[in-house]
């Protein structure tokens, strides 16, 4: 049961890698080149940066390479939902499966894209410096650690405060509780600033926008694709209906 | 009033019998674990914390990295 809904949500995964590949490279991948061309730009190259051997050819990163990032991220995505899902599907009140799948991918979504991105937000190539890295890439997965086990803390507590106070106030208060603490976590953790003076704000603008568009395109494709999928295979082992109105009929 | 009175049923939902806790465990440990190594490919492989030999798979999905939001360069 688990495994195969683990392998139905690997394949919606797929799928909408594929998807958010399409996404990418249309309105995505204009905005790494631009990012690229300012890079190698003599003028903005950062002092003493020697030229990096090209391992992966620029053709095959913006196509084949980035295909297989967005097909593993997709298949490993849906994976997790689906792990997700098989914990939560019956025990969200009286949500049916498919209403289950579409919450778990919107929580997932806000936990896993929506809050780190607004503290560290994507960018292209030549935003941000080489020595850095390493305090960057540490800061990103804190804070994404963090919001999501934060958010499953915040969803099994509404579900608690929801089988005493009804859903929407269990759902609000827990969803105050993940706000406030996550203000807080923003307010702790250093900005970091990191853009060239020169770097066109409207490109990195759009490039963030095309960044955000691609995880959207992703979460919104598995969250409802794997609905119907696992609203279809719910139904043979769905709950009977209730007896009602034994005194209906005469 | 015949028995068929009490066969009257609300429609049935597509509300699902939760699956016992017990099930999921075995397979939510090892399959997250394989799930976040594939998201660590993608996300994070690098020279510093690199699994596997050189800066070729860094390389092979960079675009998709920046793309998706990881820090890379
Ligand atoms: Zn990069």
């Amino acid at each position: 049961m688990v495994g195969n809904l683990l392998l139905r949500g690997m394949m919606i995964g797929v799928l909408a890698g594929l998807l958010a590949f399409c996404f990418a490279k249309t309105f995505g991948e204009p905005w790494v080149d631009y990012a690229i061309a300012f890079e190698e730009h003599p003028s903005h190259a950062a002092a003493g940066a020697a030229e990096e051997p090209e391992i992966v050819s620029r053709q095959t990163q913006a196509g084949f390479g980035l295909l297989t990032g967005l097909l593993v991220y997709g298949a490993a995505i849906g994976g997790l939902l689906a792990l997700a899902f098989a914990f939560a599907d019956g025990r969200l009140g009286r949500l049916s499966s498919r209403s289950v799948a579409a919450v778990i991918a919107a929580l997932g979504y806000v936990a896993i894209v929506l809050v780190p991105q607004l503290k560290y937000p994507a960018n292209p190539p030549a935003v941000g410096s080489a020595d850095t890295i390493v305090a960057r890439t540490e800061l990103f997965f804190v804070m994404l650690a963090f919001s999501v086990a934060l958010m499953i803390a915040a969803a099994m507590f509404g579900r608690r405060l929801s089988e005493r106070f009804g859903g929407w106030n269990g759902a609000t208060v827990a969803a105050g509780v993940y706000l406030a603490i996550m203000t807080v976590m923003f307010a702790a953790l250093p900005n970091i600033e990191e853009i060239p003076a020169s770097f066109s704000p409207g490109a990195l603008w759009n490039f963030r926008v095309a960044s955000i568009g691609v995880q959207t395109v992703l979460w919104a494709s598995i969250g409802l694709g794997f609905g119907a999928v696992a609203e279809f295979s719910a139904r043979h082992r769905s709950v009977p209906g209730k007896v009602v109105g034994a005194a209906a009929s005469r | 009033m015949s028995n068929a009175a009490f066969a009257t049923t609300a429609p049935a939902t597509s509300r699902a019998e939760p699956i016992p806790v017990g099930t999921i465990l075995p397979w939510a440990v090892f399959a997250s674990l394989m799930l976040l190594l594939a998201v660590y490919f993608v996300g994070a492989e690098e020279g510093a914390t690199s699994l596997i030999g050189g800066s070729y798979v860094h390389e092979f999905v960079h675009d998709g990295r920046h793309l998706l939001g990881f820090p890379c360069h």
